[in-house]
């Protein structure tokens, strides 16, 4: 087979940053949404993702279209409004050697699909589960979505009257290992935060503020460019060690973890995610401290931007299940039909 | 068959002028709901089975957990029927709540078997009252509290036993069946039975006329629900996964999946290749199936009428995405939460055209617990084959009760797991025709070929989405090619209506008038063919398997002058199903629909046929 590949540099498997990309954008220009698109695709050819392997699910929303704008040599399921968790949920299932991407938007995961949101982080299903999170519904046209701040002032639909829901704090709460906030605009982090939550075996939450620059840009916004330029509270710089690489420090406790410090968070493949504080103190590792965190962020509009919460992974689902360590799909014929005695058995058992 | 000896037993004394009854009445069993009643019921049902006597037992229950009136109805029938019968000969009146109304519904001859401690009196001089003191029978055993109520429904067994004439002996296998062998809770319950039995034997004197004996027609055939039927069906089909949310009356079908899945344990590692998820919700259910379905496993779900409506979007997206996935409806009655412990044949038209737009479902119609098995297994060829949901209606009666059930038939051929490329089968299709687009009909049956996430193929990938796509899978808005898609998903509709099951159709060359049935109806509409022979009216009958109609409908519809579609709802479903799509010939069509939440009869069938045609 002889692919068009246009001359430049290539990555391990032998491709070009090119190789990665997937459809021309169709969303507005300047959205924040393709920027994180682009992203996907510098850290897919960066680590070398072999396309092949990946999976990439969205719901519906202008977040949900653009699995069409990367990774163009992978399957994609374009689901319905708020359920792409199901869909992941059923696909990851059968086949545990696919790696699950899914961009979902504030409307899609924090309204219609909450309640999927929550029950995929519970069984812990293994997928990098991305929100580009503008606090509007684009699609049709600028309502609020329940992610928007309170008292927010909108064109046509008014004022905010409704406190936010901050799903990185509910995908905390229901029991996510991996959760983090990034800024579409901090290009860096979310190149860092994606290659951490690939390698993380459960749901990896990546709550990524992403402007949208029709509806919901105005510099007052908490979600505008403006404001997370000037307001975005960062934790810590965020580097991925791979494996085999001895950290310069073991696993520090929060009493030394002073300014300038470093703190390092052995994943279960070996990984080192490390952490340079930059920020105000913060333990990812501690669940309660990323709860309080963001409730003080919610109630004081700090934009505050990081791994929020790391802990070992429980079992996804398919070991929760007890399934077998071949993918359900490659079974042979023999294994999916028991032999005429084990029918004859059964019914002679009834008889 | 020969007549029983009535000089045989002494007590015997016929309150009748008419012949004594062997082996061909009914008998209804009324009681509190939670009283534990199944089990008594239940070891009557195996008791019989074993003497060889048909019998079906049917649980008419409320919607409630504990107290409300439930009534269990066994029906033996020496020549064979097993529809329910619209009234009952015998009645054991367990409930004070319902004993006036069930005593009042008794034909003359009935007999009545109460509880001598309620001192009820006697309200009608036309039927047999035996009153039994179950307080007192129960209260001579040290039975712990918490199952005392449970096991004085045993004292029933007993008397039934002993005045209708089944053994001991058979009684207590029974009880071994029902409780896997467990000592204790056989000796528990055993001893009450046999102190009824004798207690019957001592102070009743037999009056009334009915009577089993053993036969021999039920030799080779076993007990089954059409929900465990199913069950096994999809475990011998090759199903991995099932996501589900719980519903009567679909529940047990998925809780045998849960208790049968053993059997398709790696020997290995004894880790499963079934996945069981009780979803959030039925949204959620098919969502996870439709994922699974789309990387490639053969997935199901089973639910009921309020399920279905919650995955009519997800079923609108797998239909225009073409992903196969199977969906049980074991129907129960609406709308909304309707009857839900009732029956009901009500969905028919709702799934025949589930999802937004022009959709239109494939459907199979299982009419007995060995279509149930079939059904299991085959919805998902058809699935993978037509890459499309598979509907299977079942329905409360047939997926709950015990019936009957000659042995299943092993499913002989391999698994069709439809057009997919794996790796080697994209490189060699691309070879051959150089290219390959997910949803162009090379093959003009209007099935395209898919590739499964993960193949490791270059050129593997395409993009599933709802929205509007042309062949390559591409999104469009054109009305081209909209357009081309939608003919060619009537191409693959037409293609199914060339795969489904072929209806079964029993013909009768001196036949005046066509019957067209479907599902759990069966027993009933057998039934009254031989009822309406006898009164000189000969019958064809065509019972559906499955939609879309194929031709054989047509010709049968056509042949007759008067075809009677005989259901399960209130208004007619596939009545108006068959006259939109076999409209020139509407005129023959005759509707005889009845919900009424009960299971269908031959009496009530015969009725609205002889008004028809006498």
């Amino acid at each position: 087979m002889t692919l068009n590949k246009p001359a430049g540099k290539t990555n391990a498997l032998g491709l070009t940053r090119e190789d990665y990309k997937g459809g021309k954008s169709t969303l507005c220009p300047g959205c924040g949404h393709d920027s994180i698109s682009n992203q996907i695709i510098s850290v897919a050819y960066e680590v070398g993702l072999k396309q092949e392997n990946v999976a990439k699910f969205s719901g519906i929303g202008c977040s949900s279209k653009t699995p069409a704008y990367f990774l163009g040599r992978s399957h994609a399921f374009n689901a319905i409004h708020g359920r792409m968790p199901s869909v992941v949920t059923g696909a990851t299932l059968v086949n545990c050697n696919l790696t699950a991407i899914g961009v979902s938007g504030d409307g899609d995961s924090g309204s219609i699909g909450l309640g999927q949101f929550k029950h995929l982080i519970r069984r812990n299903v293994p997928m990098v589960y991305i929100i580009e999170n503008n606090g509007v519904y684009g699609l049709t046209k600028g309502q609020f979505s329940a992610t928007a701040d309170e008292g927010q002032v909108l064109k046509y639909y008014g004022r905010n009257e409704l406190p936010p829901i901050d799903l990185a704090l509910e995908a905390i709460v229901t029991g996510a290992t991996f959760v983090a906030r990034s800024f579409s605009g901090h290009s860096e982090q979310v190149r860092s935060l994606l290659k951490a939550a690939l390698s993380h075996r459960g749901t990896a939450v990546i709550d990524i503020i992403s402007p949208c620059v029709t509806f919901n840009n105005a510099p007052e916004s908490t979600k505008s460019y403006d404001y997370g330029k000037t307001h975005e509270i960062a934790l810590h710089e965020i580097e991925l060690i791979p494996e085999g690489f001895v950290p310069e420090r073991e696993e520090i406790s929060i009493e030394d973890y002073d300014a300038g410090q470093v703190i390092s968070v052995r994943m279960h493949d070996g990984t080192f995610i490390r952490l340079k504080k930059v920020g105000p103190e913060h333990d990812p590792r501690s669940r309660a401290q990323a709860i309080d965190l963001l409730e003080k962020a919610q109630m004081e509009q700090l934009f505050i931007t990081g791994l929020l919460y790391y802990e070992e992974p429980r079992p996804t689902l398919g070991q929760t299940l007890d399934l077998v360590d071949t993918p359900l799909v490659n079974l042979p014929e023999s294994r999916l039909r028991p032999p005429r005695e084990v029918l004859v058995k059964l019914m002679q058992g009834m008889m | 068959m020969s007549m029983i000896d009535l000089q045989a037993d002494p007590q015997v004394k016929p309150l009748q002028d008419g012949q004594p009854n062997v082996n061909d009445f009914s008998f209804m069993v009324a009681t509190k709901n939670g009283s534990g009643s199944q089990t008594s019921n239940s070891v009557l049902v195996r008791a019989l089975f074993r003497m060889g006597i048909p019998v079906n037992g049917k649980n008419l229950f409320p919607s409630n957990i504990k107290g409300l009136p439930t009534w269990y109805t066994i029906r033996v029938s020496k020549d064979g029927y097993t529809a329910r019968r619209a009234t009952t000969d015998i009645a054991v009146t367990m409930n004070e709540m319902t004993a006036a109304e069930d005593i009042a519904n008794l034909p003359p001859g009935g007999v009545c078997i109460l509880p001598k401690e309620w001192n009820w009196g006697r309200s009608r001089e036309d039927i047999v009252y035996y009153e039994v003191p179950v307080r007192d029978i129960v209260k001579q055993f040290d039975i712990p509290s918490e199952r005392r109520e449970q096991v004085a429904n045993m004292v029933y067994v007993g008397v039934i036993a002993k005045l209708f004439g089944i053994s001991l002996d058979l009684i207590h296998q029974a009880l071994v069946d029902n409780f896997n062998g467990k000592e204790k809770p056989v000796k528990m319950n055993y001893q009450v039975v046999e102190a009824a039995y004798h207690w019957t034997a001592e102070n009743l004197t037999k009056q009334d006329r009915f009577f089993f004996q053993p036969m021999d027609r039920t030799q080779g055939k076993f007990l089954i629900t059409g929900n465990e039927a199913a069950a096994l069906g999809a475990l011998f089909g090759g199903m991995t996964v099932t996501a589900w949310y719980p519903i009567t009356p679909s529940t047990s079908l998925v809780d045998a999946i849960i208790e049968h899945m053993h059997i398709r344990k790696d020997p290995e590692t004894g880790k499963n290749t079934v996945a069981v998820v009780q979803a959030e919700d039925e949204i959620a259910a098919i969502g996870i199936i439709v994922g699974a379905g789309w990387a490639g496993a053969r997935a199901m779900t089973a639910t009921s009428g309020p399920g279905i409506s919650l995955m009519a979007e997800f079923t609108g997206l797998a239909y225009f995405a073409e992903i196969p996935i199977v969906v049980w409806d074991v129907t129960r009655m609406g709308p909304s939460t309707g009857l839900p412990t009732r029956t009901s044949q009500g969905d028919i038209l709702f799934i025949y055209f589930l999802g937004h737009g022009d959709t239109r479902q494939v459907c199979l119609l299982p009419g007995s617990v060995e279509e149930c098995f079939e059904f299991g297994w085959r919805a998902f060829d058809l699935a993978d084959q037509l890459q499309t949901p598979v509907f299977v209606l079942s329905d409360l009666d047939l997926g709950m009760n015990n019936w009957m059930s000659d042995p299943f038939q092993y499913p002989e051929e391999p698994l069709k797991r439809g057009k997919v490329l794996d790796k080697q089968a994209l490189e060699a299709f691309i070879a051959a025709k150089g290219e390959w687009y997910r949803y162009k009909d090379y093959d003009g049956d209007g099935i395209g070929y898919r590739t499964l996430p993960g193949t490791d193929h270059p050129r593997a990938a395409y993009f599933t989405r709802g929205t509007g796509h042309n062949e390559k899978a591409t999104y469009s808005e054109r009305s081209d090619d909209w357009t081309a898609n939608m003919a060619r998903l009537r191409r693959k509709f037409e293609t199914a209506r060339r795969m489904v099951p072929r209806p079964e159709v029993l013909d009768n060359s001196a036949a005046q008038v066509g019957l067209i049935s479907y599902g759990s109806n069966d027993p009933a509409v057998r039934e009254v063919r031989d009822m309406l022979a006898a009164q000189g009216i000969q019958t064809a009958y065509l019972r559906l398997r499955a939609l879309p109609l194929t031709p054989e409908v047509e010709t049968f519809v056509t042949y007759y002058d008067r075809v009677y579609v005989i259901e399960n709802n209130f208004d007619g479903q596939m009545h108006q199903l068959l006259r939109m799509e076999l409209a020139e010939k509407s005129a023959h069509l005759r509707s005889l629909a009845l919900g009424d939440g009960l299971p269908m009869t031959a009496q009530w069938i015969y009725d609205q046929i002889m008004q028809q045609e006498r």
